[in-house]
C-alpha cells in the first residue's frame, strides 16, 4: 500500500519560505492568494501492511522520525491499497 | 536492433567522415552502443577536436610541474613533500537549462577531478558571467547558479573562497560557469588514472546509475535552438552528502596500497573511465553491465555505459586487495561491486545478459579521434568596433564615479559569497573580496594564494591581447597579496568553432595566452574549452578565463588590499595613460563596447609584480591592490571600502590626459600601495632599482575620496556614501516589492 | 584530558575541531566513529559542525538514531560533558537534549560571515574562563540557525539562566540587526537546566587562530578545560 504523509508547519511557527511564495504570488498579479504554507510530502510504500496495522505504524514513523512535533505537524492518507 | 543512418549519425553529433573513420579505424560498422561510445569520446567537449591544433602551443614545462596537461587535474611540487592538484571546468550548457543542478553538478565534477587523483580538496573558486540583472530571468539564473555552488559546496565541506562575476549582455542566453577546485596531495601519494596488471579487478564505487545526463557531452557541443525544455532530462542531479562519504572513503583507501588506479566517470561517465583507463595502461577492459548497481529499472546497454550520473568513481585495484577494498567502501555505506577485469589486447569487451554489446579498440576511442584545423577567418566587425567615436568629456565626474561604482559587475559581491561557506577547513587567511584568495597551509609558514580571471570585452575587440591581460590580471592580483605564480589552468568559452571568426579568435586568444604565460613563466598545468557558446546564432564574447595558483613564502607577510592608517603615501606602481577603449566606463555611461584594449608590455608588467613582491618581502608595504576593471577611481574607493573604517584619501595627479581616462581608463600593469611615511622613499627607491615607473600620489585619510589633477579637485565623494552604492548594488535588485 | 570529536556522515568540521583541540589547544583528542558505541574514556564529547546526513529530512534529524549519539545521550544523561557547535547543536535539539528548533535562517539565505556574540552567563562550565557580557567575534556559517522555542519553553530557560549567548553587535549591545538569522531573543548558544550540555550556532574552532581573525573561541575551549582538569565546578 502507498501512505502519502504532509508535514507542514505548527501554525504558531513562522513559515518564511510560504510568505516568500505568497509575496512572489502577489508580485505576479495573483493577489487573490491570501494565504500560503510551504510543507514536505512523503510517500511511502507500505509492504504487506494492512490498514489496521497502517494506523498504528504511520503515525509512530512520522512523529518520531518524519516531523519534528516542536515546530511540525501532520496528516496522512492512504493513497493506493493493495 | 537498430539501423543506423545518416540521421543517426547526425543526432549523435558525427559527420559522416567522422562515421567513415570510426568503421575504418574499428573494421566493422559499430552497432548503436558502440557509436553511441564514439558520439561522446569523440565530441567536442571530451576529445578537443577543434582546439588541440592550437593548445599544443602552450608552454606547459616547469620546475614545479609534476604533472600536466593530459590527466585529470594538474600537479605542481610546492614543497615540504607537498603537491596542488588543481584544475577549472566549464558547466555552461547546463546551467542555462537548470541553474542550480548545473551549478552544483560543475562543482561536484571538478571536485572528483582533483580527489581522484589522491588530493583532499581544499578550495573552490568559480567565474560567472550573466546577462543583466535588470532582467529577471538573468537574475533567476543567477540566484539559482550562486544557490547551486553554495549547496553543493557547503553541504561537501569545501570552501568556496573567491572567483570572480561579471555582467554583460550576451551572456543572458549563455551564462557562464566556470569552477576551480584545488586540493592538497603528499607528493609521494598521488594516483594516477590507470588499469593496469592483466587480472586485476575494476570495480564500480559510489552512487547507483540511473537515467541522468545521458547525452551530457554531446549537449555541451551542441548550440541551443529555441526548443531547448525537451533538454531537461539531460541535467544530473547532484547529491553532495554521496560526494562526501565517496571523497572520504576514496581518500582512505588512497592512504594505502591496495589500488593501482583510479578514475572519475564524469562526463561520458563508464564509457569515459573505462576507455581512458584501459588506454593510458596500453591495456584493455571487460565489465559485465549485469554487475553495475542501478537504480532504474530496464536500463539498455545504451543507457548504462552513457549515464552521467554523478558520485561515482571507476577503481582498479589489486586482485589481493578487493575485499579490504570493499570493506572501507562499506564503512561508509557505499557500494564498492566488482564488475570487470583488466585484460591485455587493447579492447573494451562489454557484455549484458551474457551477450557482448561492445567489443572495440580503447586506442580508436581515446587516442585516435581526428583532429581539426577549421578555417579562420579575421572578423568583418573588428574593423568598425576597433574605431571609437568622439566622448565627449563628462561634465560631473562625481556623478560617473557613483555610475561606475554601482554596476554590477564592479559593485560588491558579498551578497553572493556570504552564501558559500568560505571558511570550512579552517585555511582561509584572507576573506573573499581581496585580490586573491589566500589559504594557509597548516603546520607551514607558507600559504597558497590563487585567482580567477577573465575579461570578454578586451578579448572580443582584440582576441590575442584581451588574452595576454586576462593572465596578466590574475598574477598582477597574486602580487598584490604576495604571492609568486607558478602554474596556470584555463578555460576557454568560445562560441561556435565552425565559424571562421570565432576560430580565429581562439586561435589568437591562445597565442596571447601563450605569450604572457612564457613571459610569467609559468606552465599551463591543464584546462578545459567550452565551444558553442551561441544561442541562435548569437555567440558570445571570446572568455578566456585564467586560473593562477600562487604561493606565498611566509603567510606572516601577506597583505590586503584596504587602507590601513591616515597619513600613509599612496604611491603609484605603474603609469596612467590615456586608454578608453573596452573600458567598464565606457560601457555603462556612453554604452559603448568599442576601441582597442589597453596596450600591455608584458615585461612591464613582470617588472611591476617583482617590485611589489619586493616591496612586500621587505615589509615596506601596507597595503597593495591592483588598478583593473574602472580604473584608478574604482581602485582608491576598493581601498578605501576595504579599510574597514571609511578611510578616505587626497590624491593629487599631474597627469596630462583626459580626466575621465585618468580616472576610469583601464591602462594595465598598476598597483596602487600605500606605505607608511618613513617607508616610502625606500618603496621608490626599490622602484627606480628596478626600473620601474613609480610615484607618490597622494595620502590617505579624511572620510572623502579626494582626486585633485592640476591642482583642480575632480571628485570629492564621502567614502560613506560610496560604500552604500556599492555594497547595494547587488542585493537591491533581490529584495521583493510588496 | 581527552575530547572526543564526534564524526558522522557528512560531519565537515570534525576535522577542523579536531585540530584545534589537538594542535592549537594542546590537548588529547580522539575520533568517535558514529557506528561504535565506544566513547573511549574521553572527558568532554564535541559534536562537531557540518551537513551530517546532507541535512536531509531536517538538520540533525538522522544522525540522532546513529549508535554513537545512543551513548552520548546516556553520556550526557550521566552528567558527562557535551558541547555541540552549529550543526552539532541541531542534533542536541533533535535529541531532546536541549530545548527548542531550528528554522531555516529569516532571510532564506545560507550566511557566512562573522558575527559578535555576547556571554549572558559566565557561571557555566563553557564559559567560565571569560566574562559576563564579553563580546566574542566568531564565524556562523548556516542556512537553519534560527532559533525557535514555544513561548512558555522560553520563560523557562530565562528563568534558569540557560541563554548562554545572544547575538550582538561589536559594541555588546543585543540589537534585531545583530541577529542575522532571526532567532527568538537573539539566542545564539543555550545549555540544558542541569549545565552539562550546551550547544551554539557559531563556529569556536573558526575563532581560534589569531591568523584567521580572532582567538576568541578559544574561551569556550579554555572552560571546558578547567572545570575537567581541576575537577572544580564553579556553584551556578
Amino acid at each position: 500500500m502507498k501512505v502519502r504523509i504532509l508535514v507542514s508547519f505548527k501554525d504558531s511557527v513562522l513559515d518564511p519560505q510560504g510568505q516568500t511564495v505568497k509575496n512572489a504570488l502577489h508580485t505576479l498579479g495573483y493577489r487573490s492568494v491570501k494565504e500560503a504554507r510551504q510543507g514536505k510530502v512523503f510517500e511511502l510504500e507500505l509492504d504487506k501492511v494492512s490498514e489496521e496495522e497502517a494506523r498504528k505504524l504511520v503515525p509512530e514513523i512520522a512523529r518520531k522520525v518524519l516531523a519534528n512535533p516542536i515546530i511540525e505537524k501532520y496528516t496522512w492518507q492512504i493513497i493506493q491499497d493493495e | 536492433m537498430t539501423m543506423i543512418d545518416e540521421k543517426t549519425i547526425k543526432d549523435h553529433g558525427l559527420t559522416l567522415e567522422e562515421y567513415a573513420s570510426i568503421v575504418r579505424l574499428i573494421g566493422k560498422a559499430p552497432n548503436l552502443t558502440e557509436l553511441g561510445i564514439f558520439s561522446v569520446m569523440w565530441s567536442e567537449h571530451c576529445a578537443y577536436k577543434s582546439s588541440r591544433v592550437y593548445l599544443k602551443g602552450l608552454p606547459t614545462k616547469g620546475k614545479h610541474v609534476i604533472q600536466g596537461p593530459g590527466e585529470n587535474a594538474g600537479i605542481l611540487d610546492i614543497g615540504d613533500g607537498l603537491a596542488v592538484v588543481f584544475k577549472i571546468e566549464s558547466h555552461n550548457h547546463p546551467s542555462f537549462i537548470e541553474p542550480y543542478q548545473g551549478a552544483a553538478t560543475g562543482v561536484g565534477g571538478i571536485l572528483r577531478d582533483i580527489f581522484t587523483m589522491g588530493a583532499r580538496p581544499i578550495a573552490v573558486l568559480n567565474s560567472l558571467r550573466f546577462g543583466p540583472l535588470d532582467n529577471p530571468g538573468n537574475r533567476a539564473i543567477m540566484e539559482g547558479v550562486v544557490s547551486g555552488i553554495a549547496g553543493y559546496g557547503n553541504s561537501i565541506g569545501i570552501p568556496t573562497v573567491g572567483g570572480e562575476i561579471a555582467f554583460e549582455e550576451g551572456y543572458s542566453l549563455n551564462p557562464l560557469v566556470n569552477v576551480f577546485a584545488l586540493g592538497l596531495v603528499e607528493k609521494d601519494k598521488i594516483f594516477y588514472a590507470k588499469a593496469e596488471g592483466t587480472g586485476n579487478p575494476v570495480l564500480y564505487v559510489g552512487a547507483k546509475t540511473g537515467r541522468d545526463g545521458i547525452h551530457g557531452a554531446t549537449m555541451a557541443s551542441a548550440e541551443f535552438g529555441k526548443d531547448t525544455e525537451h533538454k531537461r532530462p539531460n541535467v544530473q542531479v547532484g547529491d553532495p552528502f554521496k560526494e562526501k562519504l565517496l571523497l572520504e572513503a576514496c581518500l582512505e583507501v588512497m592512504s594505502t596500497d591496495m589500488i593501482v588506479g583510479i578514475q572519475d566517470m564524469g562526463a561520458a561517465g563508464l564509457t569515459c573511465s573505462t576507455t581512458e583507463m584501459a588506454a593510458k595502461a596500453g591495456a584493455g577492459m571487460e565489465i559485465d553491465l549485469d554487475l553495475v548497481p542501478q537504480r532504474e529499472e530496464g536500463m539498455t546497454p545504451y543507457e548504462i555505459m552513457l549515464s552521467e550520473s554523478q558520485e561515482r568513481m571507476l577503481i582498479c585495484a589489486k586482485k589481493e586487495k578487493v575485499g579490504e577494498v570493499q570493506a572501507i567502501f562499506a564503512k561508509w555505506d557505499l557500494d564498492a561491486v566488482v564488475i570487470g577485469h583488466v585484460t591485455e589486447g587493447g579492447r573494451l569487451k562489454v557484455k549484458s545478459k551474457g551477450e557482448d554489446v561492445v567489443d572495440i579498440p580503447v586506442d580508436a576511442v581515446v587516442n585516435l579521434c581526428p583532429v581539426y584545423r577549421r578555417p579562420i577567418k579575421t572578423p568583418e566587425f573588428l574593423r568598425k568596433v576597433s574605431k571609437l567615436p568622439e566622448i565627449p568629456l563628462p561634465a560631473d565626474l562625481n556623478e560617473v564615479f557613483f555610475k561606475v561604482i554601482s554596476s554590477p559587475t564592479i559593485a560588491d559581491k558579498e551578497w553572493i559569497f556570504r552564501q558559500y561557506d568560505h571558511m570550512i577547513q579552517i585555511n582561509t587567511a584572507l576573506l573573499p573580496g581581496a585580490d586573491a584568495a589566500v589559504l594557509r597551509i597548516k603546520g607551514s609558514k607558507k600559504a597558497l594564494a590563487m585567482s580567477l580571471d577573465g575579461n570578454s570585452l578586451y578579448t572580443y575587440l582584440d582576441p590575442r591581447q584581451g588574452a595576454r591581460i586576462a593572465v596578466s590580471e590574475a598574477c598582477r592580483n597574486l602580487a598584490c597579496v604576495g604571492a609568486r605564480p607558478i602554474g596556470v589552468t584555463n578555460c576557454l568559452n568560445f562560441g561556435n568553432p565552425e565559424k571562421p571568426e570565432v576560430m580565429w579568435q581562439f586561435k589568437e586568444a591562445v597565442g596571447g595566452m601563450a605569450e604572457a604565460c612564457r613571459a610569467f613563466e609559468i606552465p599551463v598545468t591543464g584546462g578545459n574549452v567550452s565551444f558553442y557558446n551561441d544561442t541562435e546564432g548569437a555567440s558570445i564574447h571570446p572568455t578566456p578565463v585564467l586560473g593562477i595558483v600562487g604561493i606565498i613564502e611566509d603567510i606572516g607577510k601577506a597583505l590586503r588590499p584596504g587602507f590601513r592608517t591616515a597619513g600613509d603615501a599612496v604611491i603609484l606602481l605603474g603609469e596612467n595613460k590615456e586608454e578608453l577603449g573596452g573600458s567598464e566606463y565606457l560601457k555603462i555611461c556612453a554604452g559603448l563596447q568599442k576601441g582597442v584594449p589597453p596596450g600591455i608590455d608584458l615585461a612591464v608588467e613582470r617588472k611591476v609584480h617583482e617590485l611589489c613582491l619586493e616591496a612586500i618581502t621587505e615589509g615596506l608595504l601596507r597595503s597593495a591592490h591592483d588598478v583593473s576593471d574602472g580604473g584608478l577611481a574604482v581602485c582608491l574607493a576598493e581601498c578605501a571600502f576595504h579599510s574597514g573604517k571609511r578611510l578616505g584619501c587626497s590624491i593629487d595627479l599631474g597627469d596630462r590626459i583626459r580626466t575621465d581616462a585618468l580616472l576610469f581608463g583601464e591602462s594595465q600593469s598598476r598597483i596602487v600601495v600605500t606605505a607608511g611615511p618613513r617607508r616610502a622613499g625606500k618603496v621608490l627607491a626599490l622602484a627606480r632599482k628596478r626600473k620601474v615607473k613609480a610615484r607618490v600620489i597622494g595620502r590617505t585619510g579624511g572620510r572623502d575620496i579626494i582626486v585633485r589633477v592640476r591642482r583642480r579637485e575632480v571628485v570629492r565623494i564621502p567614502v560613506g556614501d560610496a560604500f552604500k552604492a556599492w555594497k547595494e548594488s547587488i542585493p537591491s535588485r533581490y529584495k521583493i516589492k510588496e | 584530558m581527552k575530547f572526543g570529536v564526534v564524526m558522522l556522515p557528512g560531519s565537515n568540521c570534525d576535522h577542523d575541531t579536531f585540530h584545534v583541540l589537538k594542535n592549537v589547544i594542546g590537548r588529547d583528542t580522539v575520533f568517535l566513529w558514529h557506528k561504535d558505541h565506544d566513547l573511549q574514556g574521553v572527558d568532554a564529547v564535541v559534536l562537531p559542525g557540518g551537513f551530517s546526513y546532507g541535512d536531509y529530512l531536517r538538520s540533525g534529524a538522522i544522525a540522532r538514531f546513529s549508535p554513537l549519539m545512543q551513548e552520548v545521550k546516556a553520556f550526557a544523561r550521566r552528567g558527562g560533558h557535551v558541547l555541540g557547535i552549529c550543526n552539532g547543536f541541531q542534533i542536541l535539539l533533535e535529541l531532546g537534549l536541549l530545548p527548542g528548533a531550528m528554522l531555516r535562517n529569516k532571510d532564506l539565505k545560507f550566511l557566512c560571515q562573522f558575527i559578535h556574540v555576547r556571554i549572558e552567563n559566565n557561571r557555566t562550565d563553557f564559559t567560565r574562563a571569560g566574562k559576563k557580557g564579553q563580546v566574542l567575534r566568531i564565524p556562523i556559517a548556516h542556512f537553519d540557525g534560527n532559533y525557535y522555542a514555544p513561548d512558555k519553553v522560553i520563560e523557562d530557560i530565562r528563568a534558569n539562566k540557560q541563554i548562554v549567548f545572544r547575538y550582538c553587535d561589536a559594541d555588546g549591545k543585543v540589537t534585531d540587526e545583530a541577529n542575522v538569522n532571526g532567532s527568538m531573543d537573539g539566542i545564539a548558544g543555550l545549555m540544558n537546566a542541569r549545565g552539562n550540555v550546551m550547544g551554539l550556532m557559531p563556529h569556536p574552532e573558526r575563532a581560534s587562530e589569531a591568523l584567521l581573525g580572532s582567538e576568541d573561541g578559544q574561551v569556550i575551549f579554555r572552560s571546558l578545560i578547567e572545570v575537567l582538569e581541576h575537577k572544580g565546578r564553579k556553584a551556578r
